[in-house]
């Protein structure tokens, strides 16, 4: 700051405007959640300025109700699978896109990257269709088929954008020193991609923890937090839902930091810088 | 001295869709010996490396290694290392675990493969950036990484794709004695690809030149500068002036021939068929053979008239630059002490003149 007076070429001007830019358009983002933040410690029933006294009693609801804690479980066991089954989907996929050429290769990434565009209200009711007429609608199980297929082209396009900085002659490099196709992918690719793998498995978890309208219509009595959110919504109006979104949006913004942290800390290092 | 053959190439082909990569070839490496392949980019010789390492399969012929065809191995079951142009260091190991990698990928035992990685670590003097991050070390240090975790195996044969290119001049010519002397000491056998003239004759044994997936000649890099087998190889190493004619007479080793620059007698034509008369062939002289004098000179010499456009000086060496009456660029090299004796002007006329045996025939493709 204290050297921008030596700066010749910038405009004190433009550098404010775009600060105060930055600024708005976070707290335009972020109002609504700083909202629900400051709501779910207030002991008013109803969101409303003044604001009365800080509490917890919200959260303590919260914590001692048992429905939440069974949206909780589904929403956590649901979470892990999706970014389990997702990431290695989606690494599969992202490494044959890398590997192979093939004739047909533009339309296979086309559909491979197609669900995440098509409408959730159109893909939550094909999936209860389908699911339903297989017999798998209703439960956790169908939620996890409908959040792996949102889910798998995130972590195909993370891992997908990881194998595009790998230098095209390692795997074949570790081929020649000895390794075989299997060797080779255990000690070099997958060591390579580690970084987009673990970042995909955070997102992909992410997404599912906060997706609503596809398990609003598979997960029948197995709902997931989200789900059960709007339920309590249409009961009743509680500022238990602060205190739910509050932790939601704790989780799902820690699963993206990490992800962020993996992908553009350790990303940097990835190739060496052609110094000297 | 003639040496063993490690590896053969008989009747080996490589191509690409409709595209002919590698035309039908056979050669030979031996063992031991530094063999450089050079050409230009998309001459083949990369494919021709690739085919020996097993990272392309032939079209057609056979590979030997030691006597064994090994085309249908893949890479990781052959002994024949590479070291890549990009160098593929592996980024998110360190430099030792670089090293150990081929060792590892072999079963060698942890407390071993770190005995034998740090042996060769000291060998090429990076021991001390054992534990180093690859993204580290400069280019040169990468460069001993690349070697020493190819050399690791102890291999037969080490494969070397271009691997000086990244380097500044410097730095290069000291890598390549580092590469000479390695090969030396270690007796194996390195087969290294280059555009590079320079790289290739200060290091090889024996060269081969590629042009349009075709070998060209093959030799030692004396016998290459010296009698250049055919014009495409004259031009690529530019050391040559080269006119063009047709026969007019031929017996036995003499063959005088007839062009737009003048009419030459070369006294030792040695061309594997004799050239008819009428044929049209081509005749180079070596820029340093080629002589330089401002009047024409009395006995017999080939004498081209011919008017001076510039000159460069390289260190003790200078380059002439002439033009002759059609407008054909001639090179003349000379010392500094040769030139004190002849005064040189751009513009003005002089006589660019080689003996008879000096002179050496072509092929005209």
């Amino acid at each position: 700051m204290s050297d921008t007076a030596q700066d010749i070429n910038r405009n004190p001007a433009i550098d404010w405007g775009l600060k105060a830019y930055v600024i708005l358009a976070y707290a335009f983002v972020f109002a609504p959640i700083a909202a629900s933040f400051v709501f779910s410690f207030n002991s008013d029933r109803f969101p409303s300025i003044p604001l009365g006294h800080f509490t917890l009693d919200w959260y303590r609801a919260v914590a001692t109700d048992p429905l939440v804690w069974e949206g909780l479980r589904n929403t956590l066991f649901v979470g892990v699978t999706v970014g389990v089954l997702a990431t290695a989907l989606g690494f599969g996929a992202a490494y044959t896109d890398y590997r192979y050429k093939f004739l047909g290769k533009q339309v296979y990434l086309a559909l491979a990257l197609l669900p995440p565009t098509i409408p959730v209200v159109i893909l939550g009711l094909a999936m209860l269709a389908y699911l339903s007429r297989i017999g798998l609608s209703g439960n956790a199980l169908s939620v996890i088929i409908a959040h792996v297929v949102i889910c798998a082209p995130f972590a195909m396009a993370i891992v997908r954008l990881r194998l595009s900085q790998m230098d095209p002659d390692l795997e074949a490099a570790a081929w020649n020193l000895g390794a075989s196709e299997w060797a080779a992918m255990r000690h070099v690719i997958i060591p390579f991609a580690k970084p987009a793998i673990l970042g995909a498995l955070f997102i992909t978890m992410a997404v599912s923890f906060d997706e609503f309208a596809i398990a609003w219509f598979v997960s029948g009595l197995n709902e997931t937090l989200p789900v059960k959110v709007l339920g309590f919504l249409q009961g009743q109006v509680s500022p238990r839902i602060n205190a739910i979104g509050t932790f939601v949006f704790v989780t799902s913004m820690t699963l993206v930091v990490l992800a962020q942290i993996l992908l553009t800390g350790r990303g940097a290092k990835s190739r060496p810088a052609a110094d000297e | 001295m003639q040496r063993d053959t490690l590896v053969s190439f008989e009747g080996v082909e490589k191509r690409f869709g409709g595209f002919v990569a590698v035309q039908k070839m056979d050669f030979d490496i031996r063992k031991g010996e530094f063999l450089a392949i050079m050409g230009s980019s998309g001459c083949g010789k990369t494919t021709t490396l690739r085919m020996l390492a097993g990272l392309e399969a032939p079209s057609a012929g056979v590979i030997r290694l030691a006597g064994q065809p090994i085309n249908h191995l893949p890479t990781w079951s052959r002994d024949t290392p590479m070291v890549w142009q990009s160098l593929a260091l592996f980024p998110f190991l360190n430099v030792r675990e670089n090293v150990e990698f081929a060792l590892k990928m072999r079963g060698v035992g942890k407390a071993d493969r770190r005995r034998r990685a740090e042996q060769w670590l000291e060998r090429m003097q990076i021991l001390e950036f054992a534990e180093r991050d690859i993204s580290q070390l400069s280019g040169g240090q990468r460069q001993r990484v690349a070697l020493a975790r190819s050399l690791v195996v102890e291999p037969e044969i080490l494969l070397l794709d271009e691997p000086l290119s990244a380097l500044d001049a410097a730095l290069k010519v000291r890598m390549q004695s580092v590469l000479k002397n390695l090969q030396r000491e270690t007796g194996i056998t390195f087969v290294y690809v280059t555009h590079s003239q320079s790289e290739a004759f200060s290091m090889a044994d024996r060269v081969v030149i590629m042009s349009r997936g075709k070998i060209e000649q093959i030799g030692t890099p004396q016998e290459i500068y010296r009698t250049p087998a055919t014009r495409f190889v004259a031009e690529f190493l530019g050391s040559s002036n080269i006119f063009t004619g047709q026969v007019k007479a031929a017996a036995g080793k003499s063959v005088t021939l007839e062009g737009p620059a003048g009419t030459f007698t070369l006294a030792a034509a040695d061309l594997a068929t004799p050239p008819a008369v009428g044929q049209k062939v081509s005749l180079t002289v070596l820029d340093a053979r080629t002589r330089l004098a401002a009047t024409a000179p009395a006995g017999a010499f080939n004498k081209v008239p011919v008017r001076m456009i510039g000159e460069e000086f390289v260190g003790a060496t200078a380059t002439i630059y002439l033009e002759t009456a059609q407008g054909q660029e001639i090179r003349v090299q000379k010392s500094q002490d040769d030139l004190e004796s002849l005064p040189l002007q751009v513009g003005k006329d002089y006589v660019a003149f080689w003996p008879h045996e000096d002179g050496h025939l072509v092929a005209e493709a």
